[in-house]
């Protein structure tokens, strides 16, 4: 990836930030900080990776991307209005009453949103049976299913991560945001998911650990786990909670969770006044 | 009267008949296949048969990614773990999601039998029936199922099919054809409705001839369709009837007598019997000691029928 790449990628990463932040900070309260630890796996996704086009969001031969931590909805939201598949002015509407984006991910209001989820650990069953679909159907669009490392403790991820592995679907990539944090505190404190890399392998999947926050990097992997013939790949990300938001970053685990203050998210998004 | 197949090789014929002309149809298994037969299916299209071994999350999770895509997936699994053991799967992946997944439970209630009370679903068409937008059917005899099941495909949605695996009592005669949102009036009767499904639907037909030798007019309406529930039908014979007898191999909670009630609370207030299980477990046994120990049995009905009429207003 060349350095002008890298910069766009980065550039627009910190634009998706910003989008959550001020999506956010307008409600007042939401998932800031599992949205924004995904950021530049989304921005490489989006604007780099998957064969996506707004104008054609039911496109069968399109990427599908499902976001099985359903509650990182805001900063799907902020890439998809930034995409165009709705209008900018939208992300003003989460979670008020009738809105198209509701805090966990909804197929059915969203326009460019391939899977609900909110329920953890159901998306990854999905993402396995839209791999299949396309294997059936000998299309060859890809799937990339994003689990979260708190997530992981449900059973089902695992269940979905043996079939995915045993069935070695190469269409299929899957990405571990592991923040290393949940609701009631560190992963490793509640029931550690480590080693991620080493279970992935042990269910047949191949793994490998990358800096969830270096776009370069994100991208090389995606291009590895594509060159995978025969092997479902599953890419741990390693990611920090509130990633790129100081007033998020330091709030730790409860950065989950919390309310932005007006002046806050101004000041953040160089927004004085609308 | 035996039926001559078994209800689970009528589903697996109906299923590969159908897939030859239409590639929208798979099979998602979790470990049962070699229980409710399936095999023809995977012989007759291996790429579109896939069984994820016992992991009933993931495979209604499968299902409902494959149906993102345009499939039509049946999945299926004993009744207990088809609904209870994913019911938040089916519940977010697939009816929240609209996601047009078929879902197949066997061997309602008593039918376990030696399996017993982990394996006897008293609940399932009760849990199904709360998922907003779930159909819910049983269907009573290999012929209703083959007339079915064409249906339960056209329609765009999910279904829940309470399936007998093996050979049933015959009620209709092969090559009968119901409406999957209709109730069927078996037979007339002026005095007491009995309501029945799946294996009470013979019970209820002998109960009628009993109450008949007694001067009591039994009419029997199968309603195999539990939601939507043909409420035109029922108010229609409750109306004319004045009162009721629920006949369901299920908990009287939740089931079919719970549906029948707010039928009649809603359009026509008549006194309601329940022969049905009552707020309990299952148990070990063959089906003939199951329907004594849970009051199943044709006299159940006939008791309840003289105590419904008993009590007309």
């Amino acid at each position: 990836m060349d350095k002008q790449k890298v910069k766009f990628l980065n550039d627009k990463a910190d634009d998706i930030r910003k989008l959550i932040i001020e999506m956010i900070g307008r409600l007042g309260v939401g998932h800031v900080g599992g949205s924004l630890s995904i950021v530049e796996l989304l921005t490489v996704l989006y604007y780099d990776k998957a064969k996506v086009d707004p104008a054609r969001p039911d496109d069968p031969d399109r990427d599908r991307i499902v976001l099985s931590k359903g509650h990182a909805g805001p900063a799907l939201y902020s890439v998809l209005a930034d995409k165009g598949y709705f209008p900018l002015d939208k992300i003003r509407t989460l979670n008020q009453p009738g809105t198209d984006l509701p805090s966990h991910c909804d197929m059915n209001k969203t326009v460019g949103v391939d899977m609900t989820a909110g329920s953890l650990g159901q998306g990854l069953s999905c993402a396995v049976g839209m791999a299949l679909a396309g294997k059936i159907d000998k299309k060859d669009y890809r799937v990339y299913a994003i689990i979260g490392d708190g997530e992981s403790q449900e059973g089902q991820i695992w269940e979905a991560m043996m079939y995915a592995g045993n069935m070695g679907l190469d269409n299929l990539t899957i990405f571990l945001d592991d923040n290393k944090m949940q609701i009631d505190d560190y992963t490793a404190n509640i029931n550690s998911v480590e080693p991620f890399d080493k279970k992935c392998e042990a269910f047949n999947l191949r793994s490998e650990r990358v800096n969830g926050h270096d776009v370069k990097a994100i991208a090389e992997a995606i291009d590895r786990a594509h060159a995978a013939k025969g092997k479902c790949t599953c890419i741990v990300l390693d990611t920090v909670k509130g990633h790129g938001v100081p007033f998020a970053v330091s709030k730790g685990v409860g950065s989950h969770s919390f309310s932005i203050s007006e002046a806050e998210w101004r000041e953040f998004c160089g927004k004085e006044a609308d | 009267m035996q039926d001559s197949k078994e209800m689970r090789e009528v589903y697996c014929e109906s299923l590969v008949q159908m897939a030859a002309t239409d590639p929208r149809i798979v099979v998602v298994e979790a470990d049962l296949m070699n229980c409710i037969k399936t095999g023809p299916f995977k012989k007759a299209y291996p790429d579109r048969f896939f069984d994820v071994g016992v992991a009933e999350a993931n495979m209604v999770g499968i299902s409902a990614g494959l149906a993102t895509c345009g499939k039509i997936p049946f999945c299926s699994s004993f009744g207990t773990f088809a609904t209870r053991r994913c019911y938040d799967q089916i519940f977010i992946s697939v009816a929240y999601s609209k996601q047009n997944v078929k879902i197949v439970g066997t061997d309602p209630g008593i039918a376990a039998e030696i399996n017993g009370g982990t394996h006897m679903p008293f609940e399932d068409m009760g849990i199904m029936r709360g998922i907003p937008g779930m159909v819910c059917v049983e269907p009573t005899d290999s012929a209703m199922l083959r007339s079915l099941m064409p249906q339960i495909v056209d329609f765009n949605g999910p279904v829940y099919i309470r399936l007998f695996r093996k050979k049933t009592e015959k009620i209709f005669e092969d090559g009968a054809s119901f409406d999957l949102f209709k109730a069927f009036t078996l037979r007339k009767g002026a005095d007491v409705t009995i309501i029945a499904s799946g294996i009470m639907v013979s019970r209820a037909l002998d109960a009628a001839e009993q109450l008949k030798e007694r001067g009591i007019s039994a009419e029997v309406v199968n309603v195999y369709t539990w939601k939507p529930i043909d409420d035109e039908t029922i108010a229609k014979s409750m109306r004319k009837t004045g009162a009721v007898v629920v006949a369901e191999n299920h908990n009287v909670f939740n089931g079919l007598t719970s549906a029948v009630a707010e039928v009649a609370a809603k359009l026509c207030p008549v006194p309601i019997e329940s022969v049905a299980v009552k707020d309990q477990f299952g148990e070990v046994g063959k089906m003939p000691y199951l329907s004594d120990r849970y009051g199943l049995n044709v006299s159940n009905i006939v008791d309840a029928a003289i105590k419904a009429t008993k009590r007309k207003i």
